[in-house]
């Protein structure tokens, strides 16, 4: 007997994909965000001349590198409503699984963002900051105006495919319960009993998406190459 | 917030009385270790295979090589276990399928978390093995059928042994994603480190405790393997060669 | 021992080779000479395999090398062949690179392989290296040893890609004194070589070419004293000027 497929339990169940999709792309984009900007920070700590700066940032990456992903979120879900309940007096009961979501995820990533973004300033030649300094710009001025634009141009490849695995990654919300698009999907094939079909419909999204954008990522690469 | 810290709660019994709790951490260990070398093992060889074929003068291997690293690479990781474990027993022939769904379920768990480490992992090994024999020198393969060696022969004595030394460094890094990415395969109940860590949280109610001793036993397997990664980089170094003596 | 007929490769609508012909009979020595582009280094790369060619002929030794059932790798292996850049396999200690081809593509035993090798060593004067690595040489020494590996395969002729344009001057001429030797012991030697000092003392020929085609198949004293096309008398003005 070969198994007989039966897709018809997907069509009904696309609202309630679309909203797992949306929390998907919601801790995606807020991962993203704060992970460029506190990364950013992270890799100037590390580069930093200050020594606690630097040992601090150094102890952040190697720390949140060393540990997986689903024990990060774990203990996101253990820490954060605790301190936030607290800090806001709000009830108990709050659900702010979302919110420990995306603290963990955003806070993860930015560690990964940052070993990016220290390659892609180490990557902008030594004469170009020794340029800044005789123009009179002091350390902020010449990070803003000239090191960093260039970084981030060498850097923009890197930074993209990194918000390809951050999106792949948010499957791991399931850990928490939380709706995902993943989670969505397993929910909606337990229910109807049909969970070949939601797992193989979910793996093809993620696919497409995935694939049609690291494609992307590879023509932007090749348009915009620096010389 | 006034938390009850008690780090004795891993000496006591356990509930089941089994073993201590400490027990448990040591069996999670135990099997985060076991998935990830052996899956490690088959990504590796898998990974140099697929890499190697992507290099290849034949369209159709290097183009099959390709489908097969985007599949991989494009796929979150628990979709791919999931899929593994609750939808190829379905669609496999029913006597396979039969036979895997009659063997023991932490069997069951094992197999699909291997077999899903291991395929995930050897696409991106193939990424570090193709950009390995691509940068090195093209000259080395014409040498090498110069001489008279066939292609294969070519890769085997020649292109390979140079570009495991220069991925050396990123395939450290896919070494340590396993043992990290082994830690989803306790959403299919897989007993593995953190799995562990979660049913001693349950158990225990002290989740402080629990949960740092997981993350103490990543960041130390994390060590080890860097370690351990450093010394065969040193030992396998050329001389005269990329920092060599 | 190597005939080259109307040999014309393309990438596309650019051409590589134009229908080059010439041969090379046995004991001689052909030095292979042109500008930079002028396909030099294609054609040397074709007459192993090296290089695939879209129309015309190589046969060596009464082998067809465009031959699709022809088995390459058996021809390459008594074909010796140099490269600019070496090509030493940098991984293998210097007895490890002369003895590798023998055991694995002649079948020869490792103690002879590294018996033979070593002689050959010794005779490119770099007997105390063999333990060594290549990253430990210098790029002549580096260039000898590749030649003492091409020569440890018995090879029926030899194949020079530009054997010193990548060395510093002061190494070249140890390495065209070892090609010289060679070249005076009767070994059938094609080269592509600027070092036209080494074409007066040992070449039979000389070949000159220019966008693809040979331009110039001279004997070597016609072509020093006076090269038929404005071109080569550009080249050779220019090469001599150094």
């Amino acid at each position: 007997m070969v198994y007989e497929f039966d897709w018809s339990s997907i069509p009904g169940a696309l609202p309630i994909l679309w909203d797992g999709m949306a929390v998907s792309l919601e801790i995606t984009l807020i991962a993203i965000v704060v992970g460029i900007v506190w990364g950013t920070l992270l890799a100037m700590m590390r580069l930093s001349s200050i020594k606690p700066l630097s040992l601090f940032a150094a102890g952040y990456v190697n720390l949140f590198r060393a540990i997986p992903l689903v024990m990060v979120l774990l203990w996101f879900f253990l820490i954060v409503p605790r301190f936030i309940a607290d800090l806001f007096g709000l009830p108990p009961n709050t659900d702010l699984r979302l919110a420990s979501a995306m603290i963990g995820f955003a806070l993860f990533e930015s560690a990964y963002y940052s070993e990016i973004i220290r390659a892609g300033i180490q990557s902008v030649p030594k004469g170009q900051m020794a340029a800044c300094q005789a123009l009179g710009m002091t350390y902020g001025q010449a990070m803003r105006l000239v090191i960093l634009p260039q970084a981030f141009r060498n850097m923009v490849p890197l930074l993209l495919t990194q918000a390809i695995i951050l999106f792949q990654d948010t499957s791991l919300v399931y850990v928490s319960a939380l709706a995902d698009f993943f989670g969505a999907a397993y929910k909606v094939g337990d229910r109807d009993g049909r969970l070949v079909e939601l797992l193989l419909f979910a793996g093809l999204v993620y696919f497409v998406l995935c694939f049609a954008a690291s494609m992307l990522v590879k023509h932007l690469q090749k348009k915009y190459q620096p010389a | 917030m006034n938390y009850q810290w008690n780090w004795s709660i891993f000496l006591q019994p356990t509930v089941v009385g089994d073993t201590t709790y400490l027990g448990w951490m040591f069996a999670g260990l135990q099997m985060t270790l076991m998935l990830s070398l052996s899956a490690w093992v088959i990504a590796l060889l898998l990974g140099a295979v697929v890499g190697v074929l992507r290099t290849v003068p034949n369209k159709l291997l290097s183009g099959l090589a390709t489908a097969y690293v985007e599949l991989f690479r494009n796929i979150p990781l628990l979709v791919q276990l999931f899929i593994w474990y609750f939808v190829m027993p379905e669609l496999v022939p029913q006597s396979l399928g039969d036979a895997y769904k009659q063997s023991h379920p932490v069997l069951q768990q094992f197999l699909a978390a291997m077999v899903c480490l291991a395929l995930f992992t050897s696409a991106r090994v193939a990424e570090q093995v193709r950009s390995g024999i691509n940068s090195l020198p093209r000259g080395q393969k014409n040498a090498g059928l110069a001489l008279g060696f066939t292609l294969p022969q070519v890769y085997r004595h020649v292109l390979l042994p140079m570009a495991f030394r220069l991925i050396m460094p990123p395939l450290t890094s896919e070494f340590l994603n396993i043992f990290k990415n082994s830690a989803v395969c306790s959403t299919i109940g897989l007993l593995e480190l953190a799995a562990q860590g979660r049913q001693l949280v349950d158990y225990t109610a002290q989740p402080y405790e629990s949960f740092i001793a997981v993350t103490v036993a990543y960041v130390a397997i994390n060590v080890v393997v860097m370690t351990l990664m450093k010394k065969l980089e040193d030992k396998v170094r050329v001389p005269g060669y990329m920092g060599g003596k | 021992m190597i005939q080259i007929s109307h040999v014309s490769k393309n990438y596309g609508s650019f051409d590589v080779l134009k229908d080059c012909s010439t041969t090379v009979s046995k004991g001689e020595v052909i030095v292979v000479c042109g500008p930079s582009g002028s396909g030099k280094s294609t054609l040397i790369k074709c007459v192993n395999g090296l290089e695939p060619f879209q129309s015309g002929e190589i046969i060596v030794n009464g082998t067809s090398v465009g031959d699709p059932k022809t088995n390459l790798s058996k021809l390459r292996a008594h074909v010796g062949m140099v490269f600019q850049n070496f090509e030493l396999f940098p991984h293998m200690s210097i007895t490890q690179n002369l003895a590798i081809a023998q055991v694995k593509v002649l079948g020869r035993q490792q103690d002879e392989a590294i018996d033979k090798g070593l002689k050959l060593l010794d005779r490119v004067g770099l007997k105390a290296h063999a333990h060594k690595f290549p990253g430990q040489l210098s790029g002549g020494q580096q260039q000898r040893v590749a030649i003492a590996r091409a020569l440890a395969m018995d090879p029926i002729c030899m194949l020079f890609d530009e054997p010193t344009s990548a060395l510093d001057p002061e190494m070249v001429n140890e390495v065209l004194d070892v090609m010289t030797e060679l070249a005076q012991e009767g070994m059938t030697m094609m080269c592509v070589t600027h070092e036209m000092g080494f074409a007066r003392r040992v070449a039979n020929r000389v070949i000159f070419m220019d966008h693809g085609r040979i331009v110039e198949d001279d004997e070597k004293e016609a072509f020093f004293a006076n090269p038929r096309s404005e071109r080569a008398q550009q080249f050779l003005a220019k090469i001599l000027h150094h």
